[in-house]
């Protein structure tokens, strides 16, 4: 049996009087490609940070890589990607080079440099995300897309063991996007590269993701996307007229029996 | 001829150097503190300074001594105000920042005034600076360029996005602690360049106008540095020809300098 990388029993999370999250459980073993979806306001990004150890829960238990959130420091095994694209400024004088570098950190020892021998790393991250040609570049300069393939590569340079991805799609055009998910299926599939990402796009995430967890404040669905599209519950949760649109977008693989 | 003669004096050797190093100081940090929108830190942090002033004096003690001490503990104030009380940064600053210009109020009114105006410490005189604020000053700038060396990384990490840094395994608190508090020192030892009402010029004006022309993290803090070392020395030398006040005639070039870069920026 593999070792759990996440492991998250009655998870509960409270902001002030509101309930975010309620009795959550579920665990990932290497390998594992979890899509979570939504709506907005279902404590998605929430679920994250408490992985992470940013929010500490309000119940539950959660553990990264066999450890408590907030005592794991073998923070080289995972690469994060924040949600918001435009949380830094946008005169922010660093090249998409030294950004995507900064990914790296995490596997240095004190005092943190980035040298010469981390250009192979740098490089191949920033030939995957097609970045080579604007390494140079003021991250602040770069369109939306870019910059967010910057931040892209940034988190896949150190090779992690579990990528955690917050809506990283969300400024991209559908090529790049395209492009994106099969990176990320090549790395899940050649590497093992644990992958959990948040996104809104059921049925693209559903084409690739080998579970869905369809969160709203509590675990609604935690499947197949396959058994999502067959699921009666969802049904009932969608409505069949939404649940047909998901399921059976032109770009989205149907639901067969060897999805369930 | 003239002009040669200025530097034979000992009072403009010492402020020259000070004022140099000082610079570096407050354009370096500036660099870090702009970009994560802290700009007046600094500028909270003086108004602090006006009130430890008060209290150095209230107290018969050299205010410097006084100042050092209560600013820091202030600095880390405002840093524990934004984690525990959930406020942003601008908040906190004010607070701190009011607080520090009250208490200094309350305190002359409760001594019923000093021997020494207090007001003086609000515009600075770099040229009766003394030889122990020299040494203090490039002591500082030494600690100062040995944690950017060894936390370079680290301070890029945090400044570009303090939650990736903190799953970068770096850890935020610690090189939070340590900017805010050179920034407290570097304030203190400011006071005596351009007065308390004019530090924030010294550490805003040089890092942006950098930002107009660098293309990098560390090209950024040279040509801050470069450009605050100038205004400074500029400043001085231009104030004692011409009778102005110093600290004044320092941020007017700072500004001169900035309206030159965001001038090239523009048209090249």
């Amino acid at each position: 049996m593999s070792a759990e990388i996440v492991s998250i029993r009655n998870l509960s999370f409270r902001y002030n009087s509101s309930e975010i999250l309620a009795d959550i459980s579920f665990s990932l073993t290497a390998g594992d490609y979890v899509g979570i979806v939504g709506p907005n306001g279902s404590g998605k990004t929430t679920l994250i940070k408490v992985i992470l150890g940013f929010l500490e829960p309000s119940g539950g238990e959660v553990s990264l890589f066999g450890c408590r959130p907030s005592e794991f420091t073998a923070w080289r095994r995972v690469g994060y990607l924040p949600q918001k694209l435009n949380s830094f400024n946008p005169h922010f004088p660093a090249t998409a080079r030294e950004i995507v570098a900064l990914g790296l950190l995490s596997r240095k020892e004190f005092p943190k440099r980035i040298g010469k021998s981390d250009d192979a790393a740098i490089d191949s991250a920033l030939s995957l995300m097609d970045i080579s040609p604007i390494k140079n570049e003021l991250i602040g300069e770069l369109s939306g897309g870019q910059q967010q393939r910057v931040l892209i590569a940034k988190a896949l340079v150190s090779e992690p063991e579990l990528l955690i991805l917050d809506e990283p799609t969300t400024a991209l055009d559908p090529e790049a996007r395209e492009k994106f998910f099969d990176t990320l299926q090549s790395l899940n599939e050649r590497r093992k590269v644990t992958i959990i990402i948040i996104t809104h796009d059921i049925g693209t995430i559903g084409r690739y993701a080998s579970r869905l967890l369809y969160l709203d404040k509590k675990i609604i669905f935690y499947g197949t996307f396959g058994s999502f599209c067959l699921s009666s519950d969802m049904t009932d949760y969608f409505g069949e007229f939404s649940q047909h649109i998901i399921c059976h977008r032109h770009d989205a693989e149907p639901a067969t029996s060897d999805k369930l | 001829m003239e002009i040669l003669d200025l530097f034979t004096h000992g009072f403009i050797q010492r402020a020259l150097i000070a004022g140099s190093f000082i610079a570096v100081l407050c354009s370096t940090l500036g660099v870090f503190l702009v970009l994560r929108r802290l700009s007046l830190i600094g500028d909270g942090l003086a108004h602090v300074t006006f009130g430890s002033v008060a209290v150095g004096l209230f107290l018969r003690t050299y205010p410097f001594y006084a100042a050092v001490p209560i600013v820091m503990l202030s600095a880390l104030g405002i840093l524990k105000l934004v984690e525990k009380a959930r406020l942003y940064g601008d908040a906190a600053i004010g607070i701190v920042s009011s607080l520090g210009i009250a208490g200094g109020i309350l305190i002359a009114s409760i001594a019923g005034g000093f021997n020494v105006d207090l007001f003086s410490f609000l515009f600075g005189n770099i040229l009766a600076i003394s030889t122990t604020e020299v040494t203090i000053s490039i002591a500082l700038s030494i600690i100062l360029v040995i944690v950017i060396l060894f936390f370079y990384q680290e301070l890029l990490s945090i400044t570009f996005d303090e939650e990736s840094a903190k799953v970068s395994g770096i850890r935020t608190e610690w090189i939070n602690k340590i900017l805010v508090l050179l920034t407290a020192l570097t304030v203190v030892l400011a006071m005596k360049l351009v007065g308390i009402m004019l530090i924030s010029a010294l550490l805003i004006l040089p890092p942006v106008t950098a930002l107009q022309l660098a293309r990098g993290f560390r090209a950024t803090i040279v040509i801050s540095s470069l450009a605050g070392i100038t205004s400074v020395i500029l400043g001085i030398v231009t104030s004692f020809i011409a009778n102005l006040p110093t600290g004044a005639t320092i941020v007017v070039i700072n500004f001169i300098f900035f309206l030159l870069s965001f001038t090239y920026r523009r048209w090249k």
